[in-house]
């Protein structure tokens, strides 16, 4: 059961073949079984689970399931999901019980679909291997001394190890895709404004961006129905209409015009990943695409200007973490300064610490426009050069990390982590979507092909996305780990 | 030496929307501590703002009523800083790129003479909450319903020269909100209130001395009492050899004197930056042309019609369009009576008189505009002399009737004009005063004219006020010379 996909799950409620009860039972059960040992879950909400399940079931009874009813996934603990613990990844939040739902919770609710609880993640979303979290460091299924990748890297390993059919996750910098490539699952970062930032506990709002991670692009294309669209609650969110987007994912890809950006494949890109993503596009050459190589010339800028822009917002966005109206609060504060210094200096982690640093700094007086208006300009030559080209190509190809999953503990200073995000980061920047499929292993160990399209360009990843699944097994492969544990 | 002083002041309006400038909270003034804050007011983890189209077409109309340039483009800015009573630890407004350019304000001052004070920009931004410091026990009590209320601060160039520049500078903007009914202009609840920038230099003198700024100025009185405060010291500490330091002072109204607050060396540096939630503001000539015409007309247009169209001397027209309840008022009354010299009268007069013993504001004269007019009318049309006018005023100030004609019929104070009856009451009064007859016959005839006061006031008593003046005047010269 824990091995079949959203749509093989849908199809199996919908013909009565399993209720959502059962479903749900069975992967909290794997969640007791397995989770011990991952620690890819802060919180599971069995309970609420198991009555939303009830609800889903009596719903298909009554002939009112969608879709999706009855489906259990998992939710990043950047969600604010009402009356539950949501704290991402931190101390500070660690008694924060948020009193609201996020839009994409909303909206997801509103399917019928169940949540499991919340996955483990870096803390507030800062790192690429889910060290950072105040939960301790989560394990990836395929091997349990290597990193998951992060900040998403709970989702990505339960959904990995069959503990949830699906997830949810933010990207700010690659932290949906990068530990989708090191879990060997699909994740999607859709364009910038394509999904409701409402009630996603902000790191750097202008990059942030939540989006699926399954075990297909189909499964992703189903999650995104779900939850892209328009939001009056959040202004950078975009009024668009919003396709199916099953629809599209069996289009032909013949004359489809692949582009290989030359910075993609320069030094320290490991020769196992690099073997792996130009055999996916050989692959792609005989589905009828033509391949050429392309050139983003401002690439080697895209990880100091987003270590400009992202500590700079997050600088800002996390100064509401002060001790007085909710979070941690240090011990009797003797003063106002002891009260806003302890609990601050207590509640958070260092890296988190870290990027405060590096963002107030940047945006004092007498730096600002040396950082940040640079990075900004930077930021809009970045975008430019994905602009220009899609001007003649209809999606990129590269690695999504420059290796797979590295071990545990193995980064140790800061900048060799920031390094990882090198084919992630600029994606961001422009505000572009962005899709990592499994394309095979390296030493055991997933790797992960990325492909980019132009702004909402989603369908057109799903598709190309969804013809390599069928016709490789990449993304069928499950870790041993999975059925050793349940 | 002689001293200039120089003035700017930076004025905060709170706008009158009913929901704050970036949540759906209601922004009603007086409610119990904390219920009128969402999520989006207590900064919670997640939420987003969402900018209340209200304010930005009131902040615009504003800059359309100062003649300012309104920019395509502006854009909300980050002010980073730590309080408590700020729950996202930074507040939202406009740093570079104001919604309302530079435009100019036109004050009266006391000799009736206009200047003209360049606005340097108006911008956007949130209220925070208040710190409560009483009844906690030393602790400080937070309460956030003001938190998110928008604000327009409205930044002057440093025009004024005096205490009273100031004053005139700020009543013309309490004056234009109000008007506009952006702004409910309640100072007392703090619906505006000002930052005060204040320097001197030796007259002549081009370049600024070192200024203070003086934070939170709540009252036209304040304003003045807190600049000459200022601009003493600021001469006495110069005079003596000493320097005025660039600083942050607070005015108190208990003492009458500014203190020193903080100086510039501890100032916070407040790292602006872009609000990446917020999207930039861009209007479109059409929104700018459709506000215009929506425009109601504004003091100085009102000042202008009052002097050139209805002839009043321009203390009149001043005083008369100072607030828009004033100028409506006043110009029901000259409607109804058709004289503006008169209504103006009236309402400078006997109604300001009556509404500031009573400390009632003009919306809540128990004269209404309609009842004036009609009052004005009667003795206009000579039915009532000015002595039974003022009778009238008083009991339809006190409830008893409902118009003047009813009060006039009621109290029998139709003025009597038939000379029959005017020269009975006269011949009656000449009879009873034989002595007063013949002191006048006995005086010298530049003197005579002073004496005949005594007679008037003998022949409007037998009338009980209601007499013609004019006639029982010339009627008793006649019939007193007649005698001599």
């Amino acid at each position: 059961m824990h091995d079949k996909t959203v749509t093989q799950l849908a199809a199996a409620l919908k013909s009565g073949e399993l209720s959502s009860r059962e479903l749900t039972s069975h992967f909290l059960q794997r969640i007791e079984q397995a989770d011990g040992t991952l620690n890819s879950f802060i919180t599971v909400t069995a309970e609420q689970a198991l009555d939303q399940a009830e609800a889903a079931d009596n719903a298909r009874a009554a002939g009112k399931a969608g879709k999706l009813t009855g489906i259990p996934f998992a939710l990043k603990d950047i969600f604010c999901t009402q009356g539950v613990k949501t704290s991402c990844g931190s101390k500070m939040l660690d008694n924060f019980i948020a009193p609201y739902n996020a839009t994409v919770v909303e909206k997801l609710n509103a399917a019928g679909t169940i949540s499991l609880g919340k996955t483990n993640m870096d803390e507030f979303a800062m790192g690429s291997s889910n060290e950072n979290s105040y939960f301790g460091a989560v394990k990836n299924p395929w091997d349990l001394t290597a990193v998951p990748g992060g900040s998403s890297g709970g989702s990505a390993a339960a959904v990995a190890a069959g503990l949830v059919p699906a997830a949810m996750g933010t990207d700010t910098g690659g932290s949906i895709r990068q530990p989708a490539a090191f879990c060997g699952i699909t994740g999607l970062k859709p364009t910038y404004g394509r999904v409701s930032r409402y009630g996603i506990i902000a790191y750097a709002s202008s990059l942030d961006q939540a989006g699926p991670m399954a075990k297909s692009a189909e499964d992703c294309a189903h999650l995104l129905n779900v939850i892209a669209g328009h939001d009056v609650r959040d202004s950078t969110s975009v009024a668009r209409g919003v396709p199916d987007y099953t629809e599209t994912l069996n289009a032909p890809l013949s004359g489809l015009k692949i582009g290989l950006p030359k910075e993609y494949f320069g030094d320290g890109l490991d020769a196992d990943v690099e073997k792996a993503v130009r055999e996916a596009v050989k692959v792609y050459e005989s589905l009828g695409a033509t391949v050429r190589e392309v050139s983003l010339p401002h690439t080697h800028y895209a990880i100091p200007a987003y270590y400009v822009i992202a500590p700079a917002e997050a600088s800002s966005n996390l100064s509401r973490y002060d001790g007085v109206r909710f979070g941690h609060r240090c011990d009797a504060p003797a003063d106002l300064i002891d009260l806003y210094t302890r609990s601050r200096a207590e509640g958070f982690g260092d890296e988190v610490k870290r990027r405060i640093l590096i963002g107030t700094h940047t945006l004092s007086e007498g730096f600002f426009d040396a950082y940040y208006t640079k990075a900004q300009k930077v930021r809009r030559l970045i975008r430019q050069d994905f602009l220009d080209a899609f001007e003649d190509v209809d999606v990129l190809m590269g690695p999504a990390s420059p290796t797979p999953a590295f071990d545990l503990g193995a980064k140790k200073d800061p900048v060799s982590m920031y390094l990882q995000d090198i084919y992630t980061i600029a994606v961001n920047l422009a505000g572009i979507p962005g899709i990592s499929v499994p394309a095979g292993f390296s030493n055991g160990r997933p790797v992960g092909l990325q492909i980019l399209g132009t702004h909402f360009a989603e369908a057109q990843l799903l598709n190309v996305a969804h013809q390599f699944q069928q016709a490789t097994d990449w993304h069928l492969q499950r870790p041993a780990f999975a059925e050793e544990n349940a | 030496m002689q001293w200039e002083t120089v003035i700017g002041l930076e004025v905060h309006v709170q706008l009158a929307t009913r929901s704050k400038i970036f949540s759906g909270a209601s922004t009603a003034f007086g409610a119990e501590p904390n219920t009128q804050a969402c999520a989006v007011d207590l900064g919670l983890p997640g939420v987003l703002p969402v900018l209340n189209e209200q304010a930005v077409a009131m902040a615009v109309q504003f800059g359309l009523a100062v003649h300012a340039d309104i920019p395509e483009v502006s854009v909300f800015d980050r002010k980073n800083y730590f309080y408590p009573d700020l729950p996202k630890g930074y507040q939202t407004s406009q740093m570079y790129h104001p919604i309302v350019g530079a435009g100019d304000v036109e004050i009266t001052l006391d000799d009736e003479s206009t200047k003209r004070i360049r606005i340097h920009h108006a911008h956007l931004e949130e209220d925070a909450g208040k710190s409560l410091h009483e009844d906690f026990h030393g602790m400080t009590g937070i309460d956030l319903n003001r938190a998110g209320t928008p604000l327009l601060e409205i930044v002057s160039e440093p025009d004024m020269r005096s205490a009273k520049e100031a004053a005139a500078y700020l009543k013309a903007i309490h004056s234009i909100v109000t008007y506009l009914g952006i702004s409910d202009g309640n100072m007392a609840e703090g619906s505006m209130r000002c930052d005060v920038n204040v320097s001197v230099r030796p007259k002549g003198q081009e370049a600024f001395g070192t200024r203070a700024e003086i934070k939170n100025v709540n009252s036209f009185r304040f304003v003045e009492r807190a600049i000459a405060y200022e601009v003493e010291r600021q001469i006495e500490l110069i005079e003596d050899g000493g320097k005025v330091v660039q600083e942050t002072r607070l005015f108190d109204p208990e003492r009458d004197e500014t203190r020193s607050m903080r100086t510039k060396e501890e100032a916070n540096d407040y790292r602006y930056f872009p609000c990446p939630d917020l999207l930039p503001v861009v209007l479109d000539q059409a929104y700018l042309d459709h506000l215009r015409s929506q425009l109601p007309e504004l003091p100085a247009d009102k000042r202008a019609r009052f002097q050139n169209e209805l002839g009043l001397s321009v203390y009149d027209a001043h005083v008369l369009s100072a607030s828009r309840e004033m100028a409506e008022f006043f110009e029901e009354v000259q409607q109804v009576c058709g004289d503006a010299k008169q209504a103006a009268n009236w309402v400078q007069g006997e109604l300001s008189g009556a509404l500031n013993r009573e400390n009632l504001s003009i919306q809540n004269s128990p004269v209404s505009a309609k009842q004036l007019g009609e009052l004005i009318s009667r003795v206009l049309d000579d039915t009532i002399n000015g002595k039974a006018a003022k009778q009238v005023f008083q009991a339809l100030w006190n409830g008893q009737g409902d118009s003047a004609d009813a009060v006039i019929d009621a109290k029998g104070l139709k003025q009597v004009t038939d000379t029959g009856a005017i020269e009975a009451m006269i011949d009656q009064v000449i009879a009873e005063s034989p002595a007063q007859v013949a002191q006048y016959r006995d005086s010298e005839p530049e003197k005579r004219g002073k004496m005949i006061g005594y007679f008037v006031g003998q022949v409007m008593k037998a009338s009980r006020g209601t007499a013609n003046p004019q006639q029982v005047n010339g009627l008793l010269k006649e019939k007193l010379d007649a005698l001599l």
